[in-house]
């Protein structure tokens, strides 16, 4: 089937098997790896991406269920030398170890801040439940997302 | 994980998804918001031949004033739901249990009406509808059809439904005294190990369990003994007759009758 997503503001024109997950399209057929797949459940959050500005889980969703949306990845936001302001407050505030979930965070971390724009510590905490980190620095996640959101961290 | 091949058709409209229903027999499967379905069909569990996405049929996403009811489409998504302001002044018990289904990218994508429809007893929505005495309407070839939420769960991830019908709107009271959702999970986004939803409805008080059966149950003894002015103590230590708990690596059956009994009562003290 044909599909036609805009990928990071770039109209993307495939010819997909109808069983393709979004996050194995995105990785697979557009290259974008930043997008990663952790329990490959919808559980983990490690394939977060923005489906028309809000936050998905990308293993859970087809392909052509994305067909004439817009889908935003960690390649859409920002790059090494001009980084969004929720990754560079992830650099500020140390909220990674070993990276893995850090794109799946920072995407879920995009679409809290535009539901809670000034977010409390609990509405961060509660909004971050869906994403998994195995190295447990939950911590400075939460401290580098409300710092990006403009709040100060209590904790 | 990759699901099983299948053949894919997408419904502009409520008429149009029972015609492709009717048109592809009893291999399609509804595909809402597909968070019940996808995890379903990538362990191969379920392998449809045909998926019918009604995930665009915006005709059945919305909340509406229905008098002393509020009427709520079937395609409604959670997150949309838990931020009703009708919702919320009217039958706070839904949006508030809608914000606990899973995490917030699955609220961003399930429906209320696929929740419902999946049947799952150990999820929040049903129980919840259940302990309303809400409605359920289904299109199917012969029209609609009007189904109360007592005779919907009829076994594990089985309904009244027929395989050609729709599921288009739920129906639930405006509810004018208290109500309580009592979740009890070790991590968060899980589903209940055992939940309880109790509700003021009709001058009476209703009690619904999840996960303490092969469908979401009413608690009829605890309703029956507050009825006969049993006191919240007295009615909850009875919240786990009749029911059949299922024993799994989180809880043993008499675990989960302690849970009942406990969230019961906690349930009962916030309702008031």
């Amino acid at each position: 089937m044909k599909v036609s997503i805009a990928v990071n503001g770039e109209q993307q024109q495939h010819d997909v098997e109808p069983r393709v997950l979004l996050v194995h399209h995105l990785r697979e057929t557009l290259g974008l790896t930043g997008t990663n797949v952790g329990c490959d459940t919808s559980s983990c959050g490690a394939c977060t991406v923005l489906l028309d500005g809000e936050s998905v889980k990308s293993c859970t969703v087809l392909a052509v269920q994305a067909d004439g949306r817009s889908v935003t990845t960690i390649e859409g936001i920002g790059s090494a030398a001009a980084m969004h302001p929720v990754q560079a407050a992830f650099q500020e505030h140390h909220g990674l170890q070993c990276g893995f979930c850090t794109p799946g965070m920072v995407m879920a971390a995009l679409s809290l801040l535009e539901e809670h724009p000034k977010p409390t510590e609990a509405e961060v905490r509660e909004g971050l439940e869906g994403n998994l980190c195995r190295c447990t620095g939950y911590h400075n996640i939460v401290a580098a997302v409300m710092a990006a959101g403009g709040s100060k961290a209590t904790a | 994980m990759i699901p099983a091949a299948f053949d894919y058709v997408r419904a502009g409209s409520a008429d149009e998804a029972v015609s492709l229903l009717a048109q592809h027999g009893d291999d399609a499967k509804l595909l809402a918001g597909g968070h019940s379905l996808l995890p379903l069909m990538k362990l191969r569990l379920a392998t449809p031949g045909v998926l019918v996405d009604v995930g665009r049929v915006a005709e059945l996403s919305y909340v509406r004033d229905a008098g002393d009811e509020i009427a709520v489409g079937a395609l409604t998504r959670h997150r949309d739901v838990e931020v009703s302001d009708a919702l919320r002044a009217d039958c706070g018990i839904l949006s508030h249990v809608a914000g606990m289904v899973g995490d917030p990218q699955v609220r961003h994508r399930g429906t209320i009406g696929g929740s419902i429809a999946h049947g799952d007893p150990a999820s929040d929505l049903p129980a919840v509808v259940l302990a309303l005495g809400g409605t359920l309407v289904a299109q199917g070839p012969s029209g609609q059809r009007e189904i109360a939420a007592s005779d919907f769960f009829r076994g594990f991830l089985e309904t009244a439904l027929a395989p050609d019908e729709l599921l288009t709107e739920i129906r639930v009271p405006k509810l004018a005294g208290g109500w309580s959702y009592q979740k009890f999970n070790r991590r968060a986004q899980d589903w209940a190990i055992v939940g309880a939803a109790a509700a003021r409805v009709n001058g009476g008080t209703n009690v619904a369990l999840v996960n303490m059966a092969a469908t979401p149950v009413r608690a009829t003894s605890v309703e029956q003994a507050l009825a006969g002015g049993a006191s919240v103590a007295d009615a909850a230590a009875s919240a786990d007759e009749g029911t059949e708990p299922s024993a799994d690596l989180n809880a043993s059956a008499d675990y989960r009758r302690h849970l009942a009994r406990v969230l019961v009562r906690r349930a009962l003290d916030e309702v008031g």
